[in-house]
């Protein structure tokens, strides 16, 4: 109860996300009779329980996912759908579920285990890599994984350095894992749908400040067979000057940049990558090779982060199509501080994309005399 | 008294090949199935638990077949330890000579829907499920014909179809694994459970704890057996644990300690935690056994125990030489017959051995398959990408 106790006072905005969700379900606005929206919150919740439904062996555990309906309410109602044999409140005791998760995929059902964030995934990480992404390959194809493990990964509001980190680098760093990381309702629905149905480990990772944003979602990704393909980049926004690469909650920050920068007539082409491991080297090279200009974006520590890897893949296949410097838009490299202003300092702003796509345009305020 | 003696010479006699569930069996030793009874040597130990009878029910042929299994278990180690001071074995070989009682034991209680786990010291315990001697020996020498194909090496063995889930080289990881795996056996209704090994070094292990607690709350068919050999690598149990009564350890959990140098209890015990665990949630088994071996390969097993302590324990409590002792004593085989098994045994390895030798190394396209089950056209890069850079199969 304090463990959870406190990682409530962690999750300040849980109250703002609350308010949002207290307005009926799948509500539709009505400027536009196609266009009908939905929270990312109840796109994560409705792919829950369609998967569950369609396929018995698939089950949710974790802290708080029954009868507190999610620490998030993620899996809200879920437990009185399917009961607790199939939703468990587990203590606690993140390496002991964590195991008993993958053991559980070991012998064929298809867990979701939740973190309730990503930070306490560490206490697991030995099942994460160890146990569940080398299985099949140590033991040439007879030990599959079937499971997925989700939750809100990066930065929240205010809630200071051991509950703010990223993890898509880590987890993306070892082959066996798949790490995806949706950032619409559409992307939440389609790739968690499409986690649930891998027949690998997938490391599902969720924003807790997009759980409240809401999206237009076409019918066809309202439908319950509805799936991404696991590995493919979208393009948000087409653009023929930079690309700006982005994941979860950066892609939305930078469309805002592309919306700035066209005003100065620059074109930026937003690319949601949705999938850090596999990466989708192909997208990334086609857009770089039209744009010649590389932003990339990450809410992440800098060092060894995704940008790192998107640069060096951009340098070994298209070195010739860059007409600047890849430019590389991260978290601060400090722990995350508490205080508002810092906090602010330490994560990636509009701006700070915005600022860093004009210089890989060679249309910044120079910072020296130039000829 | 004369009729008895004269029907067990006929009994005797029967040379009817017979395929034992461990391994077949075509000997003049007796393979007679009447049952006999035989006491533990020792008592079992309970923790909030009434404890199963000393009195085990066996059978001629089993005893004879507990032999064959475990001399080929014990010639298989030995022969490994010469593989690797040959080099052949690379990287780390953890032997399992002494411990064959608990392997042995333990299977003929299950069935092969039932399914077993441990860590890294699992040569025999594959040997156990039906694993054979030349896919572990391939396996060891990281060829082709090996039981993962060369790819997972000593401490991964594994083996689906037998419900052998390895393999694990993190010392407890394999504890909250067996839960799991005993949670999807609970989950399906399946009527079987999981046999979840560790040592007395992981039975200190944090994750055990959760497991367990997880365990209990949701009444899952899951044994936890501490194969206690009295020394995690070159630690003592009791300079490792505040607490070495690890069948104690489980606290709410009840638990029993049993002689594991002696098959017959190690059966009776692992029948009785089967029974219990379907109906009652997890029980803890702690196997009071013995490695005669160092931790790994590279410990010659002398710095922090005595030559005396391994060589008195060879002599006093040797699995197999208790079973030898039955044998004999009951009069189900002569020496002779028991020498010459050992002779077959011995030359069954050695033709496992040669017949892995002959298996050629792992493909290199090997290097990508099964990094994924659904690889679907996923790249991946060798060392150098711009020369080896592959999609996956």
């Amino acid at each position: 109860m304090l463990g959870v106790a406190r990682r409530r006072l962690g999750s300040g905005t849980v109250l703002g996300q609350l308010m949002q969700t207290l307005r009926p379900a799948a509500a539709p606005r009505t400027y536009s009779a196609a266009a009908k929206e939905i929270t990312v919150r109840e796109a994560l919740n409705s792919a829950l329980d369609e998967e569950m439904s369609a396929d018995p062996s698939v089950f949710l555990m974790g802290e708080e996912v029954g009868e507190y309906q999610g620490a998030y309410k993620i899996s809200k109602g879920l437990l009185d759908k399917y009961g607790p044999d199939r939703v468990l409140d587990t203590p606690i005791t993140e390496a002991g579920f964590t195991g008993i998760g993958v053991g559980a995929a070991y012998h064929g059902l298809r867990p979701i285990v939740e973190f309730m964030t990503f930070n306490f995934s560490m206490q697991a990480i030995d099942h994460i890599i160890n146990s569940a992404a080398k299985s099949n390959y140590m033991s040439a194809g007879q030990i599959s994984v079937p499971i997925v493990f989700r939750g809100p990964n990066g930065a929240a509001a205010g809630v200071g350095a051991q509950h703010s980190q990223c993890y898509a680098a880590w987890y993306a760093h070892v082959p066996g894992l798949k790490v995806l990381t949706p950032y619409s309702a559409e992307d939440a629905r389609g790739l968690l749908k499409a986690a649930i149905r891998d027949p690998d480990p997938v490391v599902f990772l969720e924003n807790e400040l997009l759980y409240g944003e809401s999206f237009p979602v076409s019918a066809e990704a309202l439908d319950s067979s509805f799936c991404l393909p696991i590995g493919k980049a979208k393009i948000e926004r087409q653009g023929k000057d930079v690309t700006i690469t982005a994941f979860s909650k950066m892609v939305g920050y930078a469309l805002q940049a592309a919306d700035i920068l066209a005003k100065e007539g620059i074109s930026a082409e937003v690319i949601n990558l949705r999938s850090i491991r596999p990466l989708d080297r192909a997208a990334i090279n086609a857009s770089v090779r039209k744009t010649n200009r590389l932003v990339t974006v990450e809410e992440g520590f800098p060092q060894h982060g995704v940008g790192a890897e998107i640069c060096m893949a951009v340098v070994e296949d298209s070195f010739e199509y860059l007409d600047a410097p890849v430019e590389r838009i991260a978290g601060a490299d400090v722990p995350m501080p508490y205080a508002a202003n810092l906090e602010r300092m330490a994560v990636p702003q509009v701006e700070d994309i915005v600022r860093a796509a004009k210089r890989a345009c060679y249309r910044a305020v120079p910072m020296a005399a130039t000829a | 008294m004369a009729a008895a003696a004269l029907r067990r010479c006929l009994t005797r006699r029967q040379s009817i090949p017979r395929v034992s569930p461990l391994l077949p069996l075509t000997r003049l030793i007796s393979d007679s199935t009447d049952p006999i009874t035989i006491e533990t040597s020792l008592p079992f130990k309970p923790h909030l638990i009434d404890p199963p009878s000393r009195s085990t029910t066996t059978t001629a042929a089993e005893l004879a077949s507990f032999f064959r299994t475990m001399l080929l278990m014990r010639r298989f180690e030995i022969a490994a330890d010469s593989l690797y001071k040959s080099k052949l074995i690379r990287g780390f070989c953890h032997l399992y000579d002494g411990q064959e009682a608990v392997a042995v034991g333990m299977e003929s209680s299950l069935t092969r829907r039932d399914a077993i786990i441990t860590a890294y010291r699992d040569h025999c315990l594959y040997l156990a499920r039906g694993g054979d001697p030349v896919s572990a020996f391939a396996e060891l020498m990281g060829r082709k014909a090996g039981c993962a194909r060369g790819k997972g090496g000593s401490m991964h063995f594994y083996k689906r179809d037998a419900n052998f889930f390895g393999g694990h080289g993190i010392v407890g990881a394999q504890v909250p694994l067996g839960c799991g795996v005993a949670f999807a056996q609970r989950y399906r209704k399946e009527g079987t459970v999981t046999f979840d090994l560790y040592g007395d070094g992981a039975a200190n292990q944090g994750q055990l704890f959760e497991a367990l607690n997880m365990a209990a709350l949701w009444k899952l068919p899951v044994v936890l057996v501490c194969e206690n050999n009295h020394y995690g690598m070159g630690t003592a149990e009791w300079k490792a644990s505040k607490s070495p009564a690890y069948y104690k350890r489980g606290d709410y959990v009840p638990g029993l300690k049993v002689d594991g140098m002696d098959v017959l209890a190690v059966k009776q015990a692992c029948k009785f935690a089967k029974d219990h665990v379907l109906a009652n949630g997890p029980i803890i088994l702690e196997m009071d056994t013995y490695r005669y071996h160092g931790h790994s390969m590279s410990d010659p097993g002398s710095t922090y125990r005595t030559r005396d302590e391994i060589a008195g324990i060879r002599q006093e409590r040797d699995p197999i030489e208790r079973v030898r002792k039955l044998l004999l004593a009951h009069d189900f085989a002569t020496a002779q017959e028991l020498k010459d098994l050992e002779k077959e045994i011995r030359k069954e390895v050695d033709a496992a051995i040669a017949k892995a030798k002959e298996s050629p190394m792992p493909d290199p396209s090997e290097l990508f398959t099964n990094v994924y089950v659904n690889d679907c056209g996923l790249e991946s890069f060798g060392v150098d990408r711009k020369v080896v850079r592959t999609v996956l199969p």
